[in-house]
Protein backbone atom coordinates (compact mmCIF):
# COMPACT_ATOMS: atom_id res chain seq x y z
CA UNK A 1 0.00 0.00 0.00
CA UNK A 2 1.36 3.34 -1.17
CA UNK A 3 0.61 6.05 1.92
CA UNK A 4 0.49 9.21 1.11
CA UNK A 5 3.25 11.27 2.93
CA UNK A 6 1.61 13.29 6.09
CA UNK A 7 1.85 16.97 5.83
CA UNK A 8 2.47 18.48 9.15
CA UNK A 9 -0.12 21.16 9.98
CA UNK A 10 0.64 23.54 13.24
CA UNK A 11 -0.83 26.87 13.88
CA UNK A 12 -2.22 28.72 16.10
CA UNK A 13 -5.90 28.94 14.87
CA UNK A 14 -5.64 24.99 14.50
CA UNK A 15 -5.04 24.52 17.76
CA UNK A 16 -8.00 26.29 19.11
CA UNK A 17 -9.57 24.90 16.63
CA UNK A 18 -9.08 21.71 17.99
CA UNK A 19 -9.52 22.75 21.52
CA UNK A 20 -13.12 23.72 20.75
CA UNK A 21 -14.65 20.99 19.01
CA UNK A 22 -12.92 18.45 20.69
CA UNK A 23 -14.28 19.98 23.71
CA UNK A 24 -17.68 20.00 22.02
CA UNK A 25 -17.67 15.88 20.99
CA UNK A 26 -16.28 14.98 24.57
CA UNK A 27 -19.15 17.14 26.20
CA UNK A 28 -21.63 15.53 23.94
CA UNK A 29 -20.51 12.03 25.61
CA UNK A 30 -20.96 13.40 29.08
CA UNK A 31 -24.25 14.65 28.38
CA UNK A 32 -25.26 11.73 26.15
CA UNK A 33 -24.10 9.04 29.36
CA UNK A 34 -26.00 11.54 31.80
CA UNK A 35 -29.02 11.08 29.50
CA UNK A 36 -29.26 7.46 29.22
CA UNK A 37 -28.06 7.07 32.96
CA UNK A 38 -29.51 9.80 34.71
CA UNK A 39 -30.05 8.01 38.36
CA UNK A 40 -26.91 9.99 39.66
CA UNK A 41 -28.86 13.45 38.73
CA UNK A 42 -31.62 12.27 40.89
CA UNK A 43 -29.80 10.75 44.25
CA UNK A 44 -27.75 14.22 44.08
CA UNK A 45 -30.73 16.10 44.48
CA UNK A 46 -31.98 14.45 47.68
CA UNK A 47 -29.19 15.22 50.08
CA UNK A 48 -29.19 19.29 49.22
CA UNK A 49 -33.20 19.06 49.71
CA UNK A 50 -32.64 17.44 53.30
CA UNK A 51 -30.34 19.78 54.18
CA UNK A 52 -32.60 22.49 53.36
CA UNK A 53 -35.79 21.08 54.93
CA UNK A 54 -34.33 19.65 58.08
CA UNK A 55 -31.38 21.89 59.01
CA UNK A 56 -32.89 25.16 57.25
CA UNK A 57 -35.86 24.56 59.18
CA UNK A 58 -34.45 23.59 62.51
CA UNK A 59 -32.16 26.37 62.63
CA UNK A 60 -34.74 29.06 61.16
CA UNK A 61 -36.58 27.95 64.42
CA UNK A 62 -34.07 28.29 67.02
CA UNK A 63 -32.71 31.42 65.25
CA UNK A 64 -29.18 30.76 66.65
CA UNK A 65 -27.44 32.27 63.44
CA UNK A 66 -27.46 36.25 62.78
CA UNK A 67 -28.23 36.90 59.16
CA UNK A 68 -29.43 39.90 59.32
CA UNK A 69 -32.25 41.25 56.98
CA UNK A 70 -32.41 38.00 55.71
CA UNK A 71 -34.10 34.87 57.05
CA UNK A 72 -32.00 31.84 57.69
CA UNK A 73 -33.65 29.88 54.98
CA UNK A 74 -33.04 32.61 51.94
CA UNK A 75 -29.27 32.84 53.30
CA UNK A 76 -28.90 29.14 53.40
CA UNK A 77 -30.52 28.02 49.72
CA UNK A 78 -27.53 29.80 47.95
CA UNK A 79 -25.07 27.80 50.53
CA UNK A 80 -26.51 24.74 50.01
CA UNK A 81 -26.18 24.82 46.16
CA UNK A 82 -22.71 25.84 46.35
CA UNK A 83 -22.58 22.80 48.38
CA UNK A 84 -23.74 20.52 46.08
CA UNK A 85 -21.86 21.87 43.33
CA UNK A 86 -18.71 21.29 45.36
CA UNK A 87 -19.79 17.44 46.95
CA UNK A 88 -20.68 16.65 42.79
CA UNK A 89 -17.49 17.86 41.70
CA UNK A 90 -14.92 17.17 44.21
CA UNK A 91 -15.25 13.19 42.99
CA UNK A 92 -14.98 13.67 39.15
CA UNK A 93 -11.31 13.09 39.42
CA UNK A 94 -12.58 9.32 40.13
CA UNK A 95 -14.12 9.21 36.78
CA UNK A 96 -10.75 10.19 35.07
CA UNK A 97 -9.00 7.05 37.08
CA UNK A 98 -11.94 5.24 36.04
CA UNK A 99 -11.61 6.19 32.33
CA UNK A 100 -7.64 5.24 32.56
CA UNK A 101 -8.23 1.97 33.70
CA UNK A 102 -10.96 0.97 31.14
CA UNK A 103 -9.08 2.19 28.46
CA UNK A 104 -11.04 4.45 27.28
CA UNK A 105 -8.75 7.33 28.46
CA UNK A 106 -5.81 5.64 26.55
CA UNK A 107 -8.31 5.50 23.39
CA UNK A 108 -8.54 8.89 23.74
CA UNK A 109 -5.39 10.26 24.16
CA UNK A 110 -4.40 8.17 20.79
CA UNK A 111 -6.42 10.74 19.52
CA UNK A 112 -5.93 14.13 17.84
CA UNK A 113 -7.49 15.75 20.99
CA UNK A 114 -5.80 18.02 23.01
CA UNK A 115 -5.14 16.82 26.83
CA UNK A 116 -6.70 19.93 28.24
CA UNK A 117 -10.05 19.01 25.99
CA UNK A 118 -10.27 16.29 28.32
CA UNK A 119 -10.29 18.00 31.47
CA UNK A 120 -12.51 20.82 30.31
CA UNK A 121 -15.18 18.36 28.87
CA UNK A 122 -15.32 16.72 32.65
CA UNK A 123 -14.93 19.82 34.25
CA UNK A 124 -18.04 21.18 31.69
CA UNK A 125 -20.35 17.86 32.91
CA UNK A 126 -19.26 18.83 36.41
CA UNK A 127 -21.26 21.77 36.08
CA UNK A 128 -24.12 20.31 34.23
CA UNK A 129 -24.27 18.00 37.48
CA UNK A 130 -23.45 20.95 39.72
CA UNK A 131 -26.73 22.89 38.11
CA UNK A 132 -28.98 19.79 38.80
CA UNK A 133 -30.10 20.12 42.19
CA UNK A 134 -31.41 23.94 41.05
CA UNK A 135 -34.36 22.36 39.32
CA UNK A 136 -35.41 21.18 42.60
CA UNK A 137 -33.89 23.31 45.31
CA UNK A 138 -35.40 26.43 44.39
CA UNK A 139 -38.74 25.16 44.12
CA UNK A 140 -38.61 23.24 47.48
CA UNK A 141 -36.80 27.00 48.70
CA UNK A 142 -40.10 28.82 47.09
CA UNK A 143 -42.62 26.75 49.09
CA UNK A 144 -40.55 27.46 52.54
CA UNK A 145 -41.51 30.74 51.60
CA UNK A 146 -37.76 32.14 50.39
CA UNK A 147 -37.89 35.01 48.31
CA UNK A 148 -35.49 34.14 45.05
CA UNK A 149 -34.97 36.32 42.08
CA UNK A 150 -36.60 36.07 38.98
CA UNK A 151 -34.98 38.30 37.03
CA UNK A 152 -33.60 36.37 34.08
CA UNK A 153 -30.32 38.10 33.62
CA UNK A 154 -29.44 37.55 37.48
CA UNK A 155 -30.55 33.56 37.51
CA UNK A 156 -28.79 32.93 34.71
CA UNK A 157 -25.71 35.19 36.18
CA UNK A 158 -26.23 32.59 39.03
CA UNK A 159 -26.41 29.32 36.85
CA UNK A 160 -22.73 29.95 35.18
CA UNK A 161 -21.62 30.83 38.76
CA UNK A 162 -22.87 27.69 39.56
CA UNK A 163 -21.15 25.85 36.57
CA UNK A 164 -18.19 27.87 37.11
CA UNK A 165 -17.77 26.77 40.36
CA UNK A 166 -18.59 23.01 39.75
CA UNK A 167 -16.22 23.08 37.27
CA UNK A 168 -13.54 24.59 39.07
CA UNK A 169 -13.86 22.52 41.95
CA UNK A 170 -14.09 19.21 39.18
CA UNK A 171 -10.11 20.30 37.55
CA UNK A 172 -9.11 20.89 41.27
CA UNK A 173 -10.06 16.71 41.85
CA UNK A 174 -8.70 15.76 38.39
CA UNK A 175 -5.33 17.45 39.53
CA UNK A 176 -5.03 15.72 42.69
CA UNK A 177 -6.32 12.35 40.66
CA UNK A 178 -3.11 12.87 38.76
CA UNK A 179 -1.31 12.25 42.38
CA UNK A 180 -3.56 10.07 44.11
CA UNK A 181 -3.67 7.46 40.79
CA UNK A 182 -5.68 5.29 42.78
CA UNK A 183 -9.62 5.33 42.84
CA UNK A 184 -10.06 4.47 46.79
CA UNK A 185 -7.29 7.13 47.57
CA UNK A 186 -9.04 9.99 45.85
CA UNK A 187 -12.28 8.90 47.86
CA UNK A 188 -10.60 9.22 50.75
CA UNK A 189 -8.81 12.70 50.05
CA UNK A 190 -12.15 13.92 48.71
CA UNK A 191 -14.15 13.25 51.70
CA UNK A 192 -11.39 14.71 53.69
CA UNK A 193 -11.68 17.58 51.31
CA UNK A 194 -15.19 18.71 51.39
CA UNK A 195 -16.17 18.77 54.88
CA UNK A 196 -13.56 21.33 55.59
CA UNK A 197 -14.34 23.46 52.59
CA UNK A 198 -18.17 23.79 53.41
CA UNK A 199 -17.72 24.15 57.23
CA UNK A 200 -14.59 26.63 56.50
CA UNK A 201 -17.05 28.58 54.43
CA UNK A 202 -19.66 31.07 54.45
CA UNK A 203 -22.19 28.29 52.81
CA UNK A 204 -23.77 27.82 56.62
CA UNK A 205 -23.36 31.02 59.05
CA UNK A 206 -21.87 34.05 58.54
CA UNK A 207 -17.92 34.96 58.81
CA UNK A 208 -18.40 37.08 61.49
CA UNK A 209 -19.37 34.31 63.64
CA UNK A 210 -16.46 31.88 63.09
CA UNK A 211 -13.26 31.97 65.31
CA UNK A 212 -10.58 34.47 63.91
CA UNK A 213 -8.30 31.53 62.69
CA UNK A 214 -11.42 30.06 60.82
CA UNK A 215 -12.23 33.62 59.36
CA UNK A 216 -9.09 33.60 57.87
CA UNK A 217 -9.28 30.10 55.88
CA UNK A 218 -12.72 31.30 54.97
CA UNK A 219 -11.12 34.35 53.02
CA UNK A 220 -9.11 31.73 51.02
CA UNK A 221 -11.94 29.57 50.48
CA UNK A 222 -13.04 29.17 47.13
CA UNK A 223 -16.66 28.02 48.02
CA UNK A 224 -16.95 31.35 50.05
CA UNK A 225 -16.67 33.50 46.63
CA UNK A 226 -19.02 30.83 45.31
CA UNK A 227 -21.42 31.45 48.05
CA UNK A 228 -21.29 35.05 47.78
CA UNK A 229 -21.99 35.10 44.35
CA UNK A 230 -24.91 32.95 44.35
CA UNK A 231 -26.41 34.62 47.27
CA UNK A 232 -26.11 38.08 45.52
CA UNK A 233 -27.70 36.65 42.50
CA UNK A 234 -30.37 34.61 43.86
CA UNK A 235 -31.52 36.52 47.09
CA UNK A 236 -30.17 40.24 46.63
CA UNK A 237 -27.84 39.94 49.80
CA UNK A 238 -24.20 42.39 48.49
CA UNK A 239 -22.08 39.50 46.89
CA UNK A 240 -19.25 40.75 49.62
CA UNK A 241 -17.35 38.20 51.88
CA UNK A 242 -20.74 37.19 53.37
CA UNK A 243 -20.16 38.55 56.49
CA UNK A 244 -23.16 39.62 58.31
CA UNK A 245 -23.92 43.19 58.17
CA UNK A 246 -23.10 42.38 54.60
CA UNK A 247 -26.18 40.11 54.69
CA UNK B 1 15.55 3.22 24.01
CA UNK B 2 12.72 3.72 26.60
CA UNK B 3 13.68 3.76 30.23
CA UNK B 4 11.17 3.48 33.41
CA UNK B 5 13.99 4.77 36.19
CA UNK B 6 16.27 2.08 36.54
CA UNK B 7 14.61 -0.17 34.31
CA UNK B 8 15.28 -0.26 30.64
CA UNK B 9 12.12 -1.23 29.12
CA UNK B 10 13.40 -1.18 25.24
CA UNK B 11 16.61 -1.37 24.53
CA UNK B 12 18.13 -0.30 21.00
CA UNK B 13 15.28 -1.32 18.93
CA UNK B 14 15.39 -0.82 15.60
CA UNK B 15 12.10 -2.19 13.44
CA UNK B 16 11.09 -1.03 10.13
CA UNK B 17 7.30 -2.02 9.48
CA UNK B 18 6.25 -2.12 5.88
CA UNK B 19 3.13 -0.03 4.69
CA UNK B 20 0.58 -2.67 4.63
CA UNK B 21 1.31 -5.43 6.28
CA UNK B 22 0.10 -7.15 9.19
CA UNK B 23 2.86 -7.32 11.74
CA UNK B 24 3.17 -8.82 14.90
CA UNK B 25 4.84 -8.02 18.30
CA UNK B 26 5.08 -11.37 20.51
CA UNK B 27 7.35 -12.15 23.31
CA UNK B 28 6.88 -12.86 26.81
CA UNK B 29 5.03 -10.24 29.48
CA UNK B 30 7.69 -7.66 30.50
CA UNK B 31 9.61 -8.47 27.03
CA UNK B 32 8.92 -4.44 26.01
CA UNK B 33 5.84 -4.69 23.51
CA UNK B 34 3.60 -2.35 25.46
CA UNK B 35 6.12 0.35 25.53
CA UNK B 36 7.01 0.04 21.70
CA UNK B 37 3.38 0.31 20.85
CA UNK B 38 2.85 2.95 23.87
CA UNK B 39 5.93 4.96 21.78
CA UNK B 40 4.41 4.26 18.60
CA UNK B 41 0.89 5.48 19.23
CA UNK B 42 2.50 8.91 21.17
CA UNK B 43 1.20 8.05 24.72
CA UNK B 44 4.69 7.54 25.60
CA UNK B 45 7.81 10.62 25.17
CA UNK B 46 10.69 8.93 22.72
CA UNK B 47 13.37 9.37 25.35
CA UNK B 48 16.30 8.25 22.61
CA UNK B 49 16.17 7.85 19.27
CA UNK B 50 13.91 8.21 16.60
CA UNK B 51 10.28 6.83 15.86
CA UNK B 52 8.62 7.65 12.88
CA UNK B 53 5.03 6.68 11.48
CA UNK B 54 4.50 7.31 7.69
CA UNK B 55 7.96 9.57 7.70
CA UNK B 56 6.90 12.00 10.71
CA UNK B 57 8.49 12.06 13.53
CA UNK B 58 6.23 11.47 16.79
CA UNK B 59 8.29 13.19 19.26
CA UNK B 60 7.38 16.74 16.60
CA UNK B 61 4.23 15.64 15.01
CA UNK B 62 2.67 13.69 17.92
CA UNK B 63 -0.50 15.41 16.87
CA UNK B 64 -0.34 14.71 13.32
CA UNK B 65 0.99 11.16 13.97
CA UNK B 66 -2.35 10.62 15.92
CA UNK B 67 -4.78 11.32 12.83
CA UNK B 68 -3.70 7.97 10.98
CA UNK B 69 -3.75 5.69 13.79
CA UNK B 70 -6.52 3.29 15.06
CA UNK B 71 -6.25 2.23 18.41
CA UNK B 72 -7.72 -0.57 20.51
CA UNK B 73 -6.13 -1.33 23.76
CA UNK B 74 -6.31 -5.06 25.75
CA UNK B 75 -8.94 -3.75 27.66
CA UNK B 76 -12.37 -3.48 27.14
CA UNK B 77 -12.69 0.08 26.31
CA UNK B 78 -16.00 1.12 25.28
CA UNK B 79 -18.46 3.89 26.72
CA UNK B 80 -21.46 1.42 28.57
CA UNK B 81 -23.64 3.62 28.88
CA UNK B 82 -23.79 5.05 25.42
CA UNK B 83 -25.50 2.96 22.21
CA UNK B 84 -23.13 1.05 19.72
CA UNK B 85 -23.81 3.68 17.28
CA UNK B 86 -23.02 6.79 19.74
CA UNK B 87 -20.08 5.25 21.03
CA UNK B 88 -18.69 4.96 17.06
CA UNK B 89 -19.81 8.50 16.22
CA UNK B 90 -17.91 10.06 19.15
CA UNK B 91 -14.24 8.59 17.64
CA UNK B 92 -15.85 9.74 14.03
CA UNK B 93 -15.70 13.26 15.84
CA UNK B 94 -12.77 13.03 17.60
CA UNK B 95 -11.31 12.49 14.53
CA UNK B 96 -12.58 15.39 12.48
CA UNK B 97 -14.66 13.07 10.16
CA UNK B 98 -16.80 16.04 7.69
CA UNK B 99 -19.98 16.26 9.36
CA UNK B 100 -22.06 15.03 5.74
CA UNK B 101 -19.95 11.98 5.75
CA UNK B 102 -20.22 11.17 9.02
CA UNK B 103 -23.23 9.50 9.72
CA UNK B 104 -22.48 6.94 6.40
CA UNK B 105 -18.85 6.58 7.88
CA UNK B 106 -20.00 5.71 11.16
CA UNK B 107 -22.99 2.75 9.56
CA UNK B 108 -20.04 1.93 7.39
CA UNK B 109 -17.78 0.93 10.42
CA UNK B 110 -20.54 -0.91 11.69
CA UNK B 111 -21.62 -2.76 8.98
CA UNK B 112 -18.14 -4.10 8.47
CA UNK B 113 -18.52 -5.42 12.13
CA UNK B 114 -21.62 -6.90 11.59
CA UNK B 115 -23.11 -4.34 14.15
CA UNK B 116 -25.36 -2.58 12.67
CA UNK B 117 -28.32 -4.67 13.89
CA UNK B 118 -27.97 -3.70 17.28
CA UNK B 119 -26.00 -0.28 16.66
CA UNK B 120 -28.93 1.59 18.80
CA UNK B 121 -28.58 -1.08 21.46
CA UNK B 122 -26.66 0.96 24.90
CA UNK B 123 -23.23 -0.79 24.76
CA UNK B 124 -23.24 -2.73 28.56
CA UNK B 125 -25.73 -5.10 26.73
CA UNK B 126 -23.17 -6.62 24.20
CA UNK B 127 -21.65 -10.17 24.56
CA UNK B 128 -17.34 -9.68 24.73
CA UNK B 129 -17.30 -10.26 21.44
CA UNK B 130 -19.68 -7.98 19.68
CA UNK B 131 -17.66 -5.29 21.95
CA UNK B 132 -14.42 -6.56 20.69
CA UNK B 133 -15.72 -5.89 17.43
CA UNK B 134 -17.43 -2.00 18.49
CA UNK B 135 -14.09 -1.04 19.46
CA UNK B 136 -12.46 -1.93 15.91
CA UNK B 137 -15.58 -0.13 14.12
CA UNK B 138 -14.65 2.60 16.56
CA UNK B 139 -10.81 2.31 15.42
CA UNK B 140 -12.09 1.88 12.13
CA UNK B 141 -14.50 4.57 11.26
CA UNK B 142 -11.06 7.27 10.29
CA UNK B 143 -10.14 4.98 8.14
CA UNK B 144 -6.62 4.74 9.96
CA UNK B 145 -3.05 4.05 7.61
CA UNK B 146 -1.72 2.17 11.37
CA UNK B 147 -4.32 0.01 13.42
CA UNK B 148 -2.78 -1.22 16.49
CA UNK B 149 -3.97 -3.69 18.29
CA UNK B 150 -3.13 -4.63 21.59
CA UNK B 151 -3.77 -8.60 22.53
CA UNK B 152 -7.14 -8.29 20.53
CA UNK B 153 -8.38 -11.61 21.51
CA UNK B 154 -7.33 -11.62 24.79
CA UNK B 155 -10.32 -13.60 26.68
CA UNK B 156 -12.28 -14.17 24.05
CA UNK B 157 -13.62 -17.70 23.35
CA UNK B 158 -12.74 -19.24 20.14
CA UNK B 159 -15.85 -18.36 17.91
CA UNK B 160 -15.49 -14.56 18.87
CA UNK B 161 -11.56 -15.11 18.36
CA UNK B 162 -12.14 -16.25 14.78
CA UNK B 163 -14.97 -13.65 14.27
CA UNK B 164 -11.96 -10.52 15.36
CA UNK B 165 -9.39 -12.65 13.07
CA UNK B 166 -12.08 -12.26 9.95
CA UNK B 167 -12.33 -8.64 10.66
CA UNK B 168 -9.09 -7.89 10.51
CA UNK B 169 -7.88 -10.14 7.64
CA UNK B 170 -10.62 -8.31 5.99
CA UNK B 171 -9.63 -4.72 6.72
CA UNK B 172 -6.36 -5.28 5.49
CA UNK B 173 -7.94 -6.36 2.16
CA UNK B 174 -10.53 -4.31 1.85
CA UNK B 175 -8.58 -0.93 2.94
CA UNK B 176 -4.39 -2.10 2.75
CA UNK B 177 -3.98 -0.73 6.02
CA UNK B 178 -1.12 -1.34 8.17
CA UNK B 179 -1.70 -3.28 10.92
CA UNK B 180 0.62 -4.17 14.14
CA UNK B 181 -0.79 -6.33 16.75
CA UNK B 182 0.61 -7.80 20.12
CA UNK B 183 -0.45 -11.11 21.09
CA UNK B 184 0.41 -14.13 23.34
CA UNK B 185 -1.42 -16.69 20.81
CA UNK B 186 0.47 -17.78 18.72
CA UNK B 187 -1.66 -19.30 16.39
CA UNK B 188 -3.33 -16.14 15.84
CA UNK B 189 0.21 -14.72 14.82
CA UNK B 190 0.63 -17.58 12.72
CA UNK B 191 -2.83 -17.00 11.21
CA UNK B 192 -3.16 -13.20 10.32
CA UNK B 193 0.59 -11.81 10.68
CA UNK B 194 3.12 -11.28 7.46
CA UNK B 195 5.42 -10.41 9.43
CA UNK B 196 6.31 -11.13 13.61
CA UNK B 197 9.02 -9.72 15.38
CA UNK B 198 9.96 -11.33 19.06
CA UNK B 199 11.18 -9.59 21.88
CA UNK B 200 12.42 -10.23 24.88
CA UNK B 201 13.83 -8.11 27.61
CA UNK B 202 13.21 -5.12 25.72
CA UNK B 203 15.67 -5.90 23.31
CA UNK B 204 14.47 -7.37 19.65
CA UNK B 205 15.80 -11.22 19.18
CA UNK B 206 14.45 -11.94 15.48
CA UNK B 207 12.14 -10.85 12.65
CA UNK B 208 10.82 -12.43 9.17
CA UNK B 209 7.55 -14.15 8.38
CA UNK B 210 6.02 -16.89 10.49
CA UNK B 211 7.29 -19.13 7.81
CA UNK B 212 10.71 -18.68 7.54
CA UNK B 213 10.82 -18.58 11.60
CA UNK B 214 9.74 -22.04 11.91
CA UNK B 215 12.20 -23.37 9.18
CA UNK B 216 14.92 -21.53 10.64
CA UNK B 217 13.99 -23.91 14.28
CA UNK B 218 13.11 -27.27 12.00
CA UNK B 219 11.27 -28.77 9.60
CA UNK B 220 8.10 -29.71 11.89
CA UNK B 221 8.67 -26.32 13.95
CA UNK B 222 5.71 -23.98 15.16
CA UNK B 223 6.01 -20.80 15.99
CA UNK B 224 5.70 -21.77 19.70
CA UNK B 225 8.87 -23.70 19.50
CA UNK B 226 10.48 -20.67 17.92
CA UNK B 227 8.81 -18.27 20.81
CA UNK B 228 10.33 -21.29 23.41
CA UNK B 229 13.85 -20.97 21.13
CA UNK B 230 13.97 -17.42 21.79
CA UNK B 231 11.89 -16.91 25.43
CA UNK B 232 13.75 -19.78 26.61
CA UNK B 233 13.05 -20.73 30.25
CA UNK B 234 11.49 -16.86 30.95
CA UNK B 235 8.21 -18.69 28.77
CA UNK B 236 6.46 -19.84 31.83
CA UNK B 237 7.07 -16.82 34.12
CA UNK B 238 5.37 -14.09 32.31
CA UNK B 239 2.94 -13.11 35.12
CA UNK B 240 5.96 -12.82 37.60
CA UNK B 241 7.70 -10.08 35.42
CA UNK B 242 4.63 -8.05 34.53
CA UNK B 243 3.46 -5.16 36.47
CA UNK B 244 0.28 -6.02 39.26
CA UNK B 245 -1.72 -3.18 37.43
CA UNK B 246 -1.29 -5.49 33.88
CA UNK B 247 -1.99 -8.61 35.58
CA UNK B 248 -4.94 -7.09 37.00
CA UNK B 249 -5.92 -5.50 33.60
CA UNK B 250 -5.88 -8.30 31.72
CA UNK B 251 -7.82 -10.34 34.11
CA UNK B 252 -10.29 -8.47 34.17
CA UNK B 253 -10.59 -8.20 30.50
CA UNK B 254 -10.56 -11.89 30.22
CA UNK B 255 -13.28 -11.95 32.97
CA UNK B 256 -15.18 -9.06 31.26
CA UNK B 257 -15.52 -11.46 28.42
CA UNK B 258 -17.07 -14.74 30.38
Amino acid sequence: MSVAVVRPRASWAEGIRLLVVRTGALSLVELQKLRHDNTELVTRVIQPVLWLLVFGQIFSQIRAIPTGDLSYLAYLTPGILAQSALFVSIFVGIQIIWDRDAGILTKVMVTPTPRSAIVLAKAFAAGIRGLAPVVVLVPVALLLGVSITVNPVNIIGAAIALMLGAGFFACLSMAIAGVAQARDRLMGIGQLMTMPLFFASNALYPIDIMPPWLQVISQINPLTYLVNALRGLLVGAPATSGRTSAC
Amino acid sequence: MHRFGETVAVDHLDLQIGAGEVFGLLGPNGAGKTTTIRVLNTLLPVQEGTVRVFGLDVSRYATDVRRHLGYVPQQLSIEAALTGRQNVTWFARLFDVPRRERAARVDEALATMDLLGVADRLAGTYSGGMIRRLELAQALVNRPALLVLDEPTVGLDPIARESVWDRVRQMRDDYGMTVLLTTHYMDEADELCNTVALMHRGRLQVVGSPGRLRAGIGADATLEDVFRHYAGADLGGDEEQKGVRDVRRSRQTARKLG
